[in-house]
């Protein structure tokens, strides 16, 4: 039955709805034309629609780019579940009083400024910096070698910065875990690390899909960790699209990359909604049976 | 059961790496000397450059300003939707709703080129206000979230026996929902001034060349002359983080 809309709830409704309608709908509806417009010769925005600008996305060039971009950021996704795991089941096994000390511990430098976090490690990486000096003087590295301005650096930045997105999905629902089903397992004879792997995890599995998103996403669309501590051969499609809008003025291309990049985060995420909902209707149907 | 000692091993490293680099740039905020490899001698001599620093006060005005009015406006309309998704539950609020969080969930340089392209086609000048305009965008989700979460753990009840009690609707508002919900509006405040004041990325895209904020001006120290004067910044920012969390935990989980 549909109800029609009274008065007060489109007064309360309207002012954030249109705000948010303007200010985010419409440009993100422009970003994805402007995809499909010409660019001039001056890098201008073109008068007819076409297909062209996205078509140039498709060169080795571009290709390398996305690649880079979506393994660097699975890298990083695979790093923070790894640690997040652990750190999860540890806090919801701690007691109270320390679990919540390490909880405001692993939150608080999420809440200090991005780029301050980001300038601490490029400090440290620093050819004068702390962690230089000290692998050198322990030979673990020669004085060529330089941590900045590469993959790595990339990595270890964006596993620092998302990382609290990872942990937090995993220890909550690590809290509402059963664990007497672990000792039980262990009882019957597993060692505690296969509990953890062949009980834990997979009861885990939606925490994990989560926590995965948290930290996929964000570093998919990274731009600044790159720009600063990454070098060329690190390049990633935040980095391309900034260049594309505020060096080359070329919109129509900046745009057409901020389509592929949102295809690039709309595809995984819709994978795991459609894989959600089959595993639903599966559950519902056994149910049914029963 | 016991634990086991490879969660907690792994916990104290996580802990570790998140605070080692913090924790070294704060001494080197005391550092004599630039490079952060040798500790010279305790000095105060970056705090000192850092207040005489011209740009860096230009910066943190308009900081301030764009956060006081990105702040204000979107606690209006973040508490609005709020209200409008928890009292309604029409399809509108639905898509009101995916309104509210898809913000949340698109990365920052999207809506950055988006606002962007948005302010060059409708000949706005890019400036204070467009900053004032983006950062209000991304504020208002924040805000809808926080108190929509305190409205949902709230007992309708009370409302209704105010109702039958003979409460007007302007009544309900004035003495229950405003009291009820005044700890999560300040929260969701303090949570959309930090984020003023820390966005970078859709800063940066909507600023044009005129309005300098604190992180673009971190961000051009960073990127192009990294002298220790961040450092000593670094700490103070640090220092007020604490406070303003400290302060909304508290508003947070006051007993109502």
């Amino acid at each position: 039955m549909r109800k029609s809309l009274s008065k007060a709830e489109i007064l309360l409704t309207l002012p954030s709805f249109g705000w948010l309608f303007t200010f985010f709908f419409v440009p993100t509806a422009i970003v994805f034309a402007l995809g499909f417009k010409s660019t001039t010769s001056q890098g201008g925005i073109g008068e007819q629609w076409t297909l062209e600008t996205m078509g140039k996305l498709f060169n080795i060039h571009y290709l390398v780019l996305i690649a880079r971009t979506v393994y660097l950021s699975a890298v990083t996704t695979i790093i923070c579940i790894a640690l997040a795991l652990p750190v999860g089941y540890y806090l919801a096994r701690a007691p109270v009083r320390l679990r919540n000390l390490l909880l405001m511990l692993i939150i608080v430098p999420f809440w200090s400024s991005f780029l301050i976090r980001i300038f601490a490690w490029k400090s440290l990486l620093h050819p004068e910096g702390f962690i230089k000096q000290w692998l050198a003087y322990f030979h673990i590295i020669n004085d060529e070698t330089t941590l900045l301005y590469n993959s790595g650096a990339v990595v270890l930045v964006m596993v620092y910065t998302y990382l609290p997105f990872g942990i937090l999905p995993i220890y909550a629902a690590a809290s509402k875990f059963n664990f007497h089903l672990l000792e039980a397992a262990m009882d019957l004879g597993a060692t505690r690390m296969q509990a953890f792997i062949k009980i834990f995890i997979p009861l885990l599995k939606q925490a994990i899909l989560t926590a995965a998103i948290l930290v996929f996403v964000p570093a998919i669309g990274a731009y600044v960790i790159p720009d600063l501590v990454g070098g060329t051969q690190s390049e990633m499609i935040g980095n391309k699209i900034a260049q594309k809008t505020l060096l080359d003025r070329n919109l129509p291309l900046a745009s057409a990359l901020s389509t592929l990049l949102g295809v690039t985060i709309a595809l995984p995420a819709l994978a795991i909604l459609y894989f959600q909902k089959k595993s639903k209707s599966y559950i519902l149907e056994k149910k049914g049976i029963e | 059961m016991k634990v086991g000692k490879i969660p907690f091993c792994v916990t104290l490293l996580v802990i570790a790496f998140l605070y080692i680099p913090i924790v070294i740039l704060i001494i080197n905020s005391f550092n004599e000397s630039q490079f952060s490899g040798n500790f010279t001698a305790f000095s105060l001599k970056w705090y000192k450059k850092l207040i005489s620093e011209k740009a860096m006060w230009e910066a943190l005005t308009n900081s301030l300003i764009i956060g006081f009015f990105a702040t204000l406006i979107s606690v209006v309309l973040g508490t609005l939707a709020a209200l409008a998704i928890y009292n309604y539950k029409s399809n509108l609020q639905k898509i009101h709703l995916s309104f509210i969080y898809t913000p949340l969930i698109v990365p920052d340089i999207l809506m950055g080129i988006g606002l962007l392209l948005f302010f060059i086609l409708l000949n706005i000048k890019l400036g204070l206000f467009t900053v004032f305009l983006a950062h209000t965008t991304f504020c208002v989700s924040y805000v809808t979230m926080v108190i929509l979460a305190k409205l949902q753990n709230f007992d309708y009840s009370l409302i209704e026996a105010a109702r039958d009690l003979g409460a007007s609707h302007f009544q309900v508002f004035r003495k229950i929902l405003v009291p009820l919900l005044s700890p999560a509006i300040a929260a969701g405040a303090l949570l959309s001034f930090t984020l003023s004041i820390d966005d970078f990325v859709i800063t940066f895209f909507v600023a044009g060349k005129g309005a300098v904020t604190l992180p673009i001006y971190i961000y051009s120290l960073v990127k192009f002359g990294s002298t220790p004067i961040i450092n000593a910044l670094s700490f103070i920012m640090l220092t007020l983080t604490f406070i303003v969390i400290f302060t909304s935990e508290r508003l947070l989980n006051k007993k109502t």
